[in-house]
């Protein structure tokens, strides 16, 4: 089947002087390069000759990679950095070099899909990033790497690659073509000025023919290197049997270039070697712009993934070594210089510092840590040299898991835009029918002119507005977002945060900061405040009562408490030095003192026959949460709080806040019960909560934020996550949520009035080819514009200066 | 006019060169970064390699 002379593998010529072959069936087979080689080896070990017997075309030369490239993939030391597992099914993030438009997603899903195993696979044209899904064990990720290269895209496994260098090598592409485009599009327009002038003036005939000649040298390598693109993507569309937005635009360059050069041997008719530059240029100037704003978006996650060092310091015994961030284990201890970054995420074991956490939080003020606190992976150490004990690596870590979350959201397609892309596909077979139609209908009334209307049709109504509308837009905002501290998860929280009408809220660690602290101790009886605070913390040390926590920083020596019991909601007892002590509410407490006038406080203490303390306790609020509240009664969004608290602490918060409507004492199966009988009533609800505890009512309401802390990041199932502690994110993200789907609707509205306006214009033949190069371009480049608005959002308001934090009582 | 069979080849000719001049200066990474060149002259604490290596041993303690 193969010529001796001709690669085995690839099927080009062996270069002389090249003398390699591989064994093969018993046969020696001869190959022209050492890529070649080792693909076909490969393929033969795997036991896949059959391949070369029934393939219909031969191979992709293996240039840089060969065909076993990706069998590194499947080494499980490899596949534990960059594979997440949850439960039975597998995922991987993908940068897909290659990737253009929505056909191109279509095209990679629908292969994918059809591997087995595979579960899900999701591709945004917009970003170019990718997510497998299949079920573990079932599929190997270098079958599925190796299938999308067959596809003509090249795979890039996100954490692997620089994906920083894929895009610097797009963009110099990119640019190329975009020059050699306008360079040649200035030339041919400036013969085509001379020829229009010679046309009223009368021109040389001869000169005529040589100006259409040197139009036609300079239009080929237009179409040819720049037009490259839209060619390729409409021979993978038509092999996929499928219409993408590169059909019409290939068939129209195509039928113009070739009837130009045609009327150019033959000297007669019309040149349009004006218009198919023109064309190139502007759709390449419109791509150009939409792969700027993938790569800006993209750049965050990249920026977050560059956070992690290379190598950290660790310490074994009393001697340190530098070693491979991927060398530490949970348990390690390391040290982190001033200056550097957190290798992992861990617990300050020895000394005090301050973290930069702003590239995760978006909170700018550097966060003070001290030993046994916790410290995220990819912070910066800016205050002193600190060593730290290791609690998370890989793919556990709060970095990995707000990337992945990030890449979720950016992966995802929201519904809006999947209706686009249909429509998309429809639209472009009935703009292929109308210009059949079109060319049929001038061809009985005026065959001259039936030509140039066809074209016009075939150009003008290119749909490449209809499918940058929607991702566009999304990127731009998910990753304004992103910035100002607030992760969107699931690409459809964008849509139902714009149409939220009421906003529930969780109160102990979404309002309040969640750590109850000991304001004051106001002395009631014979003993000191600071025995006081003993006897009590004596009491609370075996609750698991978040009141308790606040007892902690109490310094010992602790009198010994025995027979401790806990009264749910009232308060604890025990007996402190023989005597029967409570500490709680003042009923609890009332009921072994004496009646007499009392201070306001949280908390009472008291032993038999004596009352001993009022011990103020505050949870304080978050910051911003005031402002929070406000600003989203300004948006028209009234809040709620839904706590498991009991009424008093919840109305104090709420009044604190401003909130008027609370629910207090809910359990999680209330909080759902609420948040169902609100979305019942026709309201559409924002619930924002801690990740954990409350992911059931999470879970119920139509769009959820979760309070982002460590650990919980990695199991949220919200839509989206808080990363700082800044309430003010939530309003904001409401109004850029706004802003997003009103750019949305826009730029849909736009495309579909430009198009349905064009369409019969050029089909009576108003419009000119070049003309509608133009107007074609415009309204792309108008609604990636449009979309780019969203990304200039004015930071978030942090400057302003707090109201001091309330006093809630707990 | 038939000077134009001379100027339009040789204006072809300097096309050409052009388009090879911008390939190579984008081959050579003049256009990935267009910001920080520009700001780059206006920072001019240049530190020599023996300098921050010297810091790097600062900071270790």
């Amino acid at each position: 089947m193969t010529a001796a002379t001709q690669c085995f593998h690839c099927d080009e010529a062996i270069p002389a002087g090249v003398d390699i072959s591989v064994r093969l069936g018993g046969e020696s087979r001869p190959v022209c390069c050492a890529g070649c080689k080792a693909a076909a080896e490969f393929i033969r070990d795997a036991g896949l000759s059959d391949y070369y017997r029934f393939r219909d075309a031969p191979a992709p030369r293996p240039e840089a990679l060969p065909d076993d490239a990706w069998v590194t993939y499947d080494r499980p030391e490899i596949q534990a950095r960059l594979v997440a597992t949850t439960g039975a099914h597998s995922s991987i993030n993908l940068l897909l070099e290659g990737v253009r438009c929505s056909a191109c997603t279509w095209l990679i899903e629908r292969r994918l899909e059809r591997v087995a195993g595979v579960v899900d696979v999701a591709v945004n044209p917009a970003t170019g990033r990718g997510r497998v899904e299949w079920q573990a064990g079932e599929a190997r990720l270098s079958t599925l790497l190796r299938t999308i290269q067959g596809l003509g895209y090249r795979p890039h496994v996100l954490g692997v690659t620089d994906t920083l260098e894929v895009a610097v090598r797009e963009r110099r592409q990119a640019l190329k073509r975009l020059f050699i485009a306008g360079l040649g599009m200035m030339q041919v327009l400036m013969f085509a000025v001379a020829m229009y002038a010679g046309a009223f003036e009368g021109m040389d005939p001869f000169l005529r023919r040589f100006l259409r000649l040197v139009s036609m040298i300079v239009a080929t390598p237009v179409l040819v290197y720049s037009g490259r693109p839209f060619l390729e993507g409409a021979w993978r569309n038509l092999r996929a049997r499928q219409l993408g937005m590169d059909v019409p635009v290939a068939i129209a360059l195509v039928l113009a270039y070739g009837a130009s050069t045609l009327n150019t041997f033959l000297g007669r008719g019309e040149v349009y070697f004006d218009s198919v530059t023109m064309f190139v240029f502007l759709l390449l100037l419109g791509r150009f712009a939409e792969m700027s704003a993938r790569h800006q978006a993209g750049s965050t996650s990249d920026a977050l993934l560059r956070l992690q060092p290379v190598s950290a310091t660790r310490l074994r015994g009393s001697t340190s070594e530098r070693v491979p961030v991927a060398d530490l284990a949970v348990g390690d201890r390391v040290l982190v210089p001033a200056g550097e970054t957190f290798p992992v995420d861990g617990l300050l074991a020895e000394g005090r510092s301050t973290a930069d956490e702003s590239l995760l939080t978006g909170e700018s003020a550097p966060v003070e840590k001290q030993a046994g606190d916790s410290v995220i992976g990819g912070s910066v150490n800016v205050g002193q040299p600190v060593r730290m004990t290791v609690t998370a690596v890989g793919h556990d870590t709060v970095l990995a898991a707000v990337v992945r979350l990030l890449e979720r959201a950016q992966t995802e397609r929201p519904g809006i835009a999947r209706l686009a892309d249909r429509w998309a596909s429809w639209f472009v077979a009935l703009v292929l029918l109308a210009a059949a139609v079109v060319a049929g209908a001038w061809l009985v009334v005026d065959p001259p002119g039936a030509f140039e209307a066809t074209l016009a049709v075939l150009v003008v109504t290119c749909p490449c507005a209809l499918s940058l509308a929607t991702p566009t837009a999304i990127t731009a905002s998910t990753a304004a977002l992103a910035r100002g501290g607030l992760l969107i998860t699931r690409a459809d929280a964008l849509e139902a945060l714009a149409q939220a009408t009421r906003v529930v809220v969780d109160k102990t660690g979404t309002l309040t900061v969640g750590h109850p602290e000991v304001v004051g101790c106001e002395r009631l009886g014979t003993v000191a405040p600071g025995q006081c605070l003993a006897i009590a913390a004596a009491l609370e040390q075996s609750s698991a009562h978040p009141i308790a926590r606040a007892f902690r920083t109490v310094p010992g020596p602790l009198p010994h408490a025995s027979g401790v019991s806990v009264h749910p909601w009232r308060g604890v007892e025990g007996r402190v030095d023989g005597r029967p002590t409570r500490i709680g509410r003042r009923d609890f407490v009332a009921e072994i003192c004496p009646t007499r006038e009392l201070p306001d406080a949280g908390l009472y203490l008291g032993r038999e026959g004596e009352w001993l303390a009022a011990i103020g306790i505050t949870d304080p609020l978050q910051p911003g949460a005031v402002q929070a509240v406000r600003r989203l009664a300004e948006l028209g969004l009234p809040t709620e709080i839904a706590s498991g608290d009991h009424p008093a602490a919840v109305a104090a918060v709420a009044a604190a806040t401003g909130v008027a409507r609370h629910h207090s004492r809910l359990a999680p199966e209330d909080k759902v019960e609420l948040v169902r009988r609100l979305e019942h009533q026709g309201e559409s609800v924002v619930m924002i909560g801690d990740g954990v505890n409350d992911a059931p009512v999470l879970a119920a309401a139509n769009v959820s934020i979760a309070m982002g802390a460590g650990a919980s990041l990695a199991q949220t199932s919200a839509d989206a996550v808080l990363m700082g502690q800044d309430l003010r994110a939530v309003p904001g993200a409401i109004e850029v949520a706004r802003r997003t789907v009103a750019v949305i609707r826009q730029n849909l509205a736009w495309a579909a009035a430009y198009n349905l306006a064009a369409l019969p214009l050029a089909a009576f033949g108003l419009i000119p080819p070049w003309a509608a190069a133009i107007g074609m371009s415009a309204s792309s480049l108008l609604v990636v514009a449009n979309a780019l608005r969203l990304r200039f959002r004015p930071p978030p308001d942090r400057l302003r200066v707090d109201a001091p934090p309330a006093t809630a009582l707990a | 006019m038939s000077i134009l069979y001379v100027l339009i080849p040789l204006g072809l000719v300097l096309v050409a060169a052009a388009a090879w001049a911008f390939f190579w200066a984008v081959g050579n990474g003049q256009f990935d970064d267009l910001e920080t060149p520009g700001w780059s002259v206006l920072i001019d604490e240049d530190k020599t390699g023996e300098e921050d290596a010297e810091e790097e041993e600062h900071e270790r303690p």
